[in-house]
């Protein structure tokens, strides 16, 4: 297949970034998009220019890297797909591809189609954990979960932090992220005794990174390449609205390992 | 150099406890005036930097990704061994430890296996405790499920993303040490070099993937957790960032390399697809549980599978291993799939392939079922290939997964260098000569939750709590030597690109020193890669700049090591005159079973680096069995 690349270049985060054209001429439809991007890539190094930065590792679809934005949509046309996945027989020759970042205020933009996703990270912390050391916990078989609990709670945990949601979501909103972990720790017993403070902790979190507010348009379930759902967030918000009405007050950050 | 295994004295059973009644600790008031430098955060590190910081250390934690959720650990599908026995199926801590020794092919340290089996049980409640949503019953309980090399249920699951559900636990109580700020964090951050003082480990060198900045950074002991070298043969089922460069600056900086040429080749990957391939993708051992593997009888058979008929295929695992069938160990799994294709009976437009056909499994317990199990394969699949694998038999070849060598580390898990700690895939040692599958996760999580927090402490009792700081001689040659070289790469500007050495490197690997090895088939790889080695460093573009973010250069550092890397396997396959394991000399062989030495090779092999140009020096560790009885292993 023949096709013709529409690349968004950036140099670095200073500076202005611009859709440049170029041809895939050889393209198989057993490549996977990127691979497709190395081929374009080997070209522009022999012709010596630099090559497109894009984020990438695993290359099966679990680590979270991949993120671009394929003709407006994030991941691309394959639905439950990472751009990673996603294989070039989905195109047909001749076809013109737009490709760019996340678009996000939350995700600023590193370089050519590298944004920085520590916003993420930063959510996490706020509480998206168990509260536990490493040491003497319980055997594993004393607390049974029931298996549709575990099951829904896996449904959540699936979610890889790619951020195809915000880039998806026209308010950059990142509550399908949040929610997921949210909603995976949630359900489950061992997530009961901070259940409060995290949802709090978290959206406050989420806000004050600049991500927007849901709308209920559902852009972010249909992109999400794990086909995380939107009831989800209907389930942090209820966490929420319980939190702020019973909760205990101010929070404490919560603590380390100084105990 | 200095092997002793440091193994504590009395039975088998009671060493591990005897040594944590014995371990020098160190107080909570002082823990916090040491510092620890973790590189790698999968979840050997993960797990390792969030305890240390939970116990009131001070970690300095370091990986190339943009988050530390995204270590290649992520990856791993199909699940965690544990012997917990709640089957009752008959499992024991005896028996996990002597199936890794067995499918380890007798050459790993029965000590270190027997206290990996021993804290795997610690690994389900501490991992269930955070969170993690395992499968389960419908009573609530645990479920399980078996894999290759062993005759019990011991391994735990979340669907097929066992790997990554374990290490969002690891990486969540991470993150709650850095909104702690017990772990200073460095993402996009890649090591460089090992900096030793005053012949202790006491810092790295790094630099800033996005800045480009190169700046070192100093601790009281320095733990690596940087994962395996499998994409040395470039196509592997590894993430395309992993790499040796990690481990490899160590081995130049003194630690020893144990056993470089154990590494294994996974049977069921989706094969090849053409020249542009970037990587390989692993189809989980799990699936052996309902799939069976099958080629052809006759070779040259090209018609489609479902007009085979039944007595035309020749289910060789099941034929050749009856009592392990289609679960026989990976090793042994991949030859015979390659014994199959060099016969002409291999599938597929390139002939590198097998059938893995759940036609029998969907007919005995409905497609449901089979879709419940292994739906997310089955579409991973799908995506991959464009074919259904519920209607047409999974094409599958044996891929480069995992490497069992690493740094040589003590009982400890302290390598040659003192003050330097090596834990998970970057060391060499629980799985001997081949790795049972679902042990990968269970070692990361073993060493850094339940192992490392006490042998460091050990360590750290006996160094001065002075703070450290990034200066001196030693820093300041290390730092020196990286610039340089990356300046260097950044001037060579000549006509082949970074990825076609790598791809070159990793044919000749692949092509001798990958499934099977020969003597004429290592010599020949000796003889080619210095002379690759040399080209690069003549003829590799690398464009852009130091001073930014830059791709190629990342991958340029990172192949330029591979190759020297490769060289070191390739003496270390020549002169390991055995077959064991994933190290298959064709020279030692009995009706195509791999032949031990047991008389001459039940040692490991740990390589010391001699300086620049110079071969390095072999030295063996014997591995002593006081427990158990070198046996032919057999799963016949």
């Amino acid at each position: 297949m023949k096709l013709k690349l529409h690349v968004w270049r950036q140099k670095n985060a200073k500076t202005q970034g611009k859709m440049v054209t170029y041809d895939a001429p050889n393209v198989s439809p057993h490549m996977s998009f990127l691979e497709m991007l190395d081929v374009v890539n080997e070209d522009l190094i022999a012709k010596g220019e630099e090559p497109i930065a894009f984020e990438h590792d695993c290359r099966e679809g679990i680590c979270g890297s991949c993120s671009l934005m394929i003709n407006g949509v994030a991941h691309g046309p394959q639905k439950a797909t990472t751009t990673c996945q996603l294989h070039m027989r989905t195109f047909k020759d001749g076809d013109e591809i737009y490709i760019e970042p996340w678009r996000a205020k939350a995700f600023p933009i590193i370089k050519d189609l590298v944004v920085d996703r520590s916003a993420f990270d930063r959510i996490i912390q706020a509480g998206g954990y168990v509260s536990v050391n490493a040491g003497g916990a319980q055997d594993a078989n004393c607390l049974p979960v029931p298996k549709d609990t575990a099951d829904q709670a896996m449904d959540a945990a699936q979610c890889i932090g790619c951020g195809a949601c915000v880039a998806a979501c026209k308010n950059a909103s990142a509550m399908l992220f949040t929610s997921a972990k949210v909603s995976h720790l949630g359900l489950l017993p061992q997530g009961q005794p901070e259940r409060q403070r995290r949802a709090l902790n978290m959206v406050q979190q989420m806000d004050k990174e600049g991500f927007g507010n849901c709308t209920n348009q559902y852009e972010c379930e249909a992109v999400c390449p794990k086909e995380i759902s939107v009831r989800f967030i209907a389930r942090m918000n209820r966490d929420y609205l319980n939190a702020s009405i019973c909760g205990s007050g101010p929070e404490k950050k919560a603590g380390g390992g100084e105990d | 150099m200095n092997l002793d295994p440091k193994i504590p004295s009395g039975p088998l059973a009671d060493k591990w406890t005897s040594y944590k009644g014995n371990a020098k600790l160190v107080n909570p008031a002082n823990k916090r005036k040491y510092t620890v430098i973790v590189v790698g955060t999968g979840l050997a590190g993960g797990s390792a930097a969030a305890t240390l910081a939970e116990l009131g250390y001070n970690v300095l934690c370091f990986c190339f990704q943009d988050s530390p959720r995204r270590a290649h650990s992520i990856a791993a599908q199909g699940g965690i061994n544990a012997a917990k026995n709640y089957q009752g199926d008959g499992d024991s801590v005896y028996r996990l430890f002597y199936d890794t020794i067995k499918g380890g092919d007798f050459r790993s340290r029965e000590a270190n296996v027997y206290r990996l089996a021993e804290v795997s049980r610690n690994i389900i409640d501490q991992c269930v405790a955070q969170g993690v949503p395992f499968a389960r019953e419908y009573g609530g309980l645990l479920a399980n499920r078996s894999f290759g090399g062993a005759q019990v249920s011991r391994t735990f699951y979340a669907r097929g993303q066992t790997g990554q559900q374990l290490l969002l636990g690891a990486y969540q109580s991470l993150e709650r040490q850095i909104a702690a700020g017990k772990v200073k964090m460095f993402p996009r951050t890649e090591m460089l070099d090992l900096v030793v003082k005053d012949g202790k480990a006491s810092g790295i060198v790094v630099r800033d993937l996005v800045s480009g900045k190169i700046e070192s950074h100093a601790a009281h002991a320095v733990v690596l957790a940087s994962g395996g070298y499998g994409n040395v043969f470039y196509l592997s089922t590894n993430a395309k960032g992993s790499n040796v460069t990690a481990t490899y600056r160590a081995f130049k900086r003194g630690a020893g390399f144990g056993n470089p040429c154990f590494t294994q080749i996974h049977p069921t990957c989706i094969p090849v697809s053409g020249d542009y391939q970037s990587k390989l993708t692993l189809m989980s051992e799990s699936l052996r549980n309902d799939g069976r593997v099958w080629a052809p009888k006759s070779s040259g058979d090209k018609r489609s599978p479902e007009q085979i008929p039944e007595q035309e295929r020749d289910y060789y695992l099941e034929r050749k291993y009856p009592s392990y069938g289609n679960l026989a160990p990976r090793d042994i799994a991949s030859r015979s799939a390659k014994e199959a294709c060099d016969e002409g009976r291999g599938v597929g437009e390139h002939g590198l392939g097998v059938y893995l056909d759940f036609r029998d499994s969907i007919q005995r317990l409905g497609a449901d079922t089979i879709s419940q199990r292994y739906g997310n394969l089955f579409q991973m699949y799908e995506r991959i290939t464009g074919e259904d694998p519920y209607k047409v038999p999974m094409r599958i070849y044996p891929a480069v997964h995992y490497t069992m060598g690493g740094l040589w580390v003590d009982y400890n898990l302290e390598s040659t260098v003192p003050g330097l700690f090596v834990i998970g895939e970057a060391n060499f040692s629980d799985h001997g000569a081949n790795r049972l599958g679902a042990s990968a996760l269970m070692q990361g999580l073993a060493d850094g939750y339940f192992i490392l927090p006490y042998t460091i402490s050990n360590y750290l009792a006996g160094v001065s709590r002075d703070p450290v700081a990034a200066s001196g001689e030693a820093f300041k040659e290390a730092e020196t030597a990286v610039k340089d070289k990356t300046a260097k790469m950044l001037a060579i500007n000549g006509k082949r690109t970074v990825d076609s050495f790598h791809k070159e490197l990793g044919k000749i690997m692949w092509d001798k020193c990958g499934m099977a090895r020969n003597r004429a088939g290592l010599t020949e790889a000796l003889a080619k890669i210095p002379a690759l080695r040399e080209e690069f460093w003549q003829n590799v573009r690398v464009l852009g700049e130091g001073e930014s973010l830059n791709q190629s250069l990342e991958k340029a550092g990172r192949v330029a090591d591979f190759l020297e890397f490769g060289e070191l396997m390739c003496a270390d396959a020549l002169t390991r005159e055995e077959s064991c394991g994933g190290h298959f000399r064709e020279e030692y062989q009995t009706e195509g079973e791999a032949k031990r030495d047991d008389a001459n090779f039940a040692h490991a092999a740990v390589w010391e680096y001699q300086g620049e140009g110079k071969a390095p020096k072999r030295h063996v560790e014997p591995l002593v069995y006081e427990n158990i009885k070198l046996a032919t292993r057999s799963y016949k």
